[in-house]
């Protein structure tokens, strides 16, 4: 098994200060901008995007984590799963426009119970998907707004996402 | 980990997830909607052999806020009185599409009995047997404890170097057994109170140091003490000479409350004899966890079913 290496620091970099121009840039009107991160790496990118927003418009976002675990469609399929913590921040996400933050775009199931777990807390004026990688094989009508790398892959290949704060390295690859 | 029978066979990593995933489901009484769809489409049977006002709401609950089918069944007034076995009523409930079973029981080892006889193939969680065990209630004392010493910062984390001083009928109590299993493999430092005649044979073998004397057990600067309840309905042997007497060597009176260091809380597993076992201006205070312990409970029948009866491998999260 040969993993080639896809992205490396400097591009991932690259790619997350592009969305979050592209994020400031589609925002319409004054609303409030929530980056929530699905644990485990999701979380981490959205800790980055929010630390990027912050540097070009202070103040317009806040950021959080929202764990799936009790949404997913295969929990009686699989093993069992721990629940991570959701946080939500202070200000809620009522009229607030939600960004969520994934490392791979794969089926969507994960994000159709996302949405789902969304709508325990509130109501957001608009929801919104940022993905780092969008390797294809949708199983529901769900699509990402805004995509680091689009990179095809067969699914019998398996794409690895690695970031400092979780792995101690930051890297995108693909194995077959 | 099939099923929750006991916290003397539970491993210190097993006890540390459901204290951990109890946290994530403490979280959603918060939210907007406190319901979580995670086990849709289960049945979770409550059979109840025993009288139980909180513990049979607390599992009721927990599983209505998992959005499980919940069927109570409670011996009185049931085929029970007329002399079906366990075994039958067990059957009869997996025959109507029971995923797990939470079973209170007046002998010890009827949840053993039910997990481990071949009769059934449910999950079955003990919610008390006789005088054996009552895992959920030692769990949530534990996740109570943990809170108040880590608070934000407890997930992960065991009870290393906690101090607990339990007291009261020991002898009688699976609360004590429970917790005193459960509190050593967290690697709290457990202290017994009880007079000679509520301490059962064999207790030298706990892993726990016993006293005679309240006031011994209280001059170790306990971070909790948790007061037993003094169960009147089993007193039917001198076990003391009065309440009084009790009350006066063995209860937490506003004195000995008084005396606390400043940061111990005060726990009982509820319900309590004001003025016996505990003084109403300790069970009144704010170091009183009385009330915590009823809602951690919701959380860690939560976690419990959750992890037993959600994934196809039994809770190897």
């Amino acid at each position: 098994m040969s993993a080639r290496p896809v992205l490396q620091t400097a591009d991932i970099g690259r790619a997350l200060r592009r969305i979050a121009h592209e994020i400031l840039e589609a925002r319409r009107g004054d609303g409030r901008l929530v980056f929530l991160g699905i644990p485990t790496r999701g979380a981490a990118l959205a800790k980055r995007l929010h630390s990027i927003v912050e540097q070009i418009e202070p103040g317009v976002a806040e950021a959080g984590t929202l764990d799936v675990t009790m949404h997913r469609d295969d929990l009686g399929r699989s093993a069992t799963r721990a629940p991570a913590p959701t946080r939500i921040p202070s200000g809620g996400i009522d009229d607030a426009v939600v960004v969520l933050v994934d490392d791979v775009l794969f089926s969507g199931r994960t994000v159709r119970a996302a949405l789902d777990a969304l709508a325990d807390h509130g109501r957001p004026r608009a929801v919104r998907l940022a993905v780092l990688v969008d390797r294809g094989h949708r199983e529901l009508p769900i699509r990402a707004d805004f995509v680091g790398k689009n990179l095809p892959s067969a699914t019998s290949e398996r794409v690895f996402v690695r970031l400092t704060e979780v792995d101690g390295v930051d890297e995108v690859a693909i194995s077959s | 980990m099939r099923h929750l029978l006991s916290t003397k066979d539970l491993a210190r990593d097993d006890a540390v997830r459901i204290l951990d995933v109890a946290e994530e489901m403490a979280a959603t009484a918060d939210r907007e909607v406190k319901k979580l769809p995670a086990l849709r489409g289960k049945t979770i049977v409550n059979l109840f052999f025993e009288d139980s006002t909180r513990t049979r709401l607390s599992f009721e609950s927990a599983a209505k806020r998992l959005s499980a089918d919940v069927i109570t069944f409670s011996a009185k007034g049931s085929s029970v009185s007329k002399g079906e076995s366990l075994k039958d009523t067990a059957q009869t409930l997996v025959a109507m599409g029971a995923d797990a079973i939470v079973v209170r029981h007046h002998a010890s080892g009827a949840a053993h009995r039910l997990a481990h006889a071949g009769w059934i193939d449910a999950a079955i969680i003990n919610a008390g047997d006789g005088t054996h065990e009552h895992p959920t209630q030692a769990l949530l004392d534990a996740f109570t404890l943990r809170r108040r010493l880590h608070g934000e910062d407890a997930r992960g984390r065991a009870l290393d170097g906690a101090r607990v001083v339990i007291v009261g009928d020991i002898l009688h109590s699976r609360v004590a057994r429970s917790n005193v299993w459960l509190l050593a493999t967290l690697g709290a430092e457990v202290h017994l109170v009880a007079p000679r005649t509520l301490q059962p044979a064999g207790i030298e073998a706990w892993p726990a140091t016993v006293h005679e004397l309240l006031d011994d057990a209280l001059a170790t600067g306990p971070d909790a003490v948790m007061m037993l309840r003094i169960q009147r309905e089993r007193m039917h042997d001198a076990f003391f000479p009065t309440e009084r007497e009790y009350a006066r060597i063995w209860g937490l009176t506003a004195e000995r409350f008084a005396a606390l260091p400043a940061d111990t809380i005060v726990m009982h597993p509820g319900p309590m004899n004001r003025g016996l076992e505990i003084a109403s201006v300790a069970a009144d205070s704010t170091r009183s966890t009385v009330l915590d312990q009823v809602t951690n409970g919701v959380s860690i029948r939560m976690a419990v079913l959750y992890l037993l009866v959600s994934g196809t491998d039994g809770g190897r999260a």
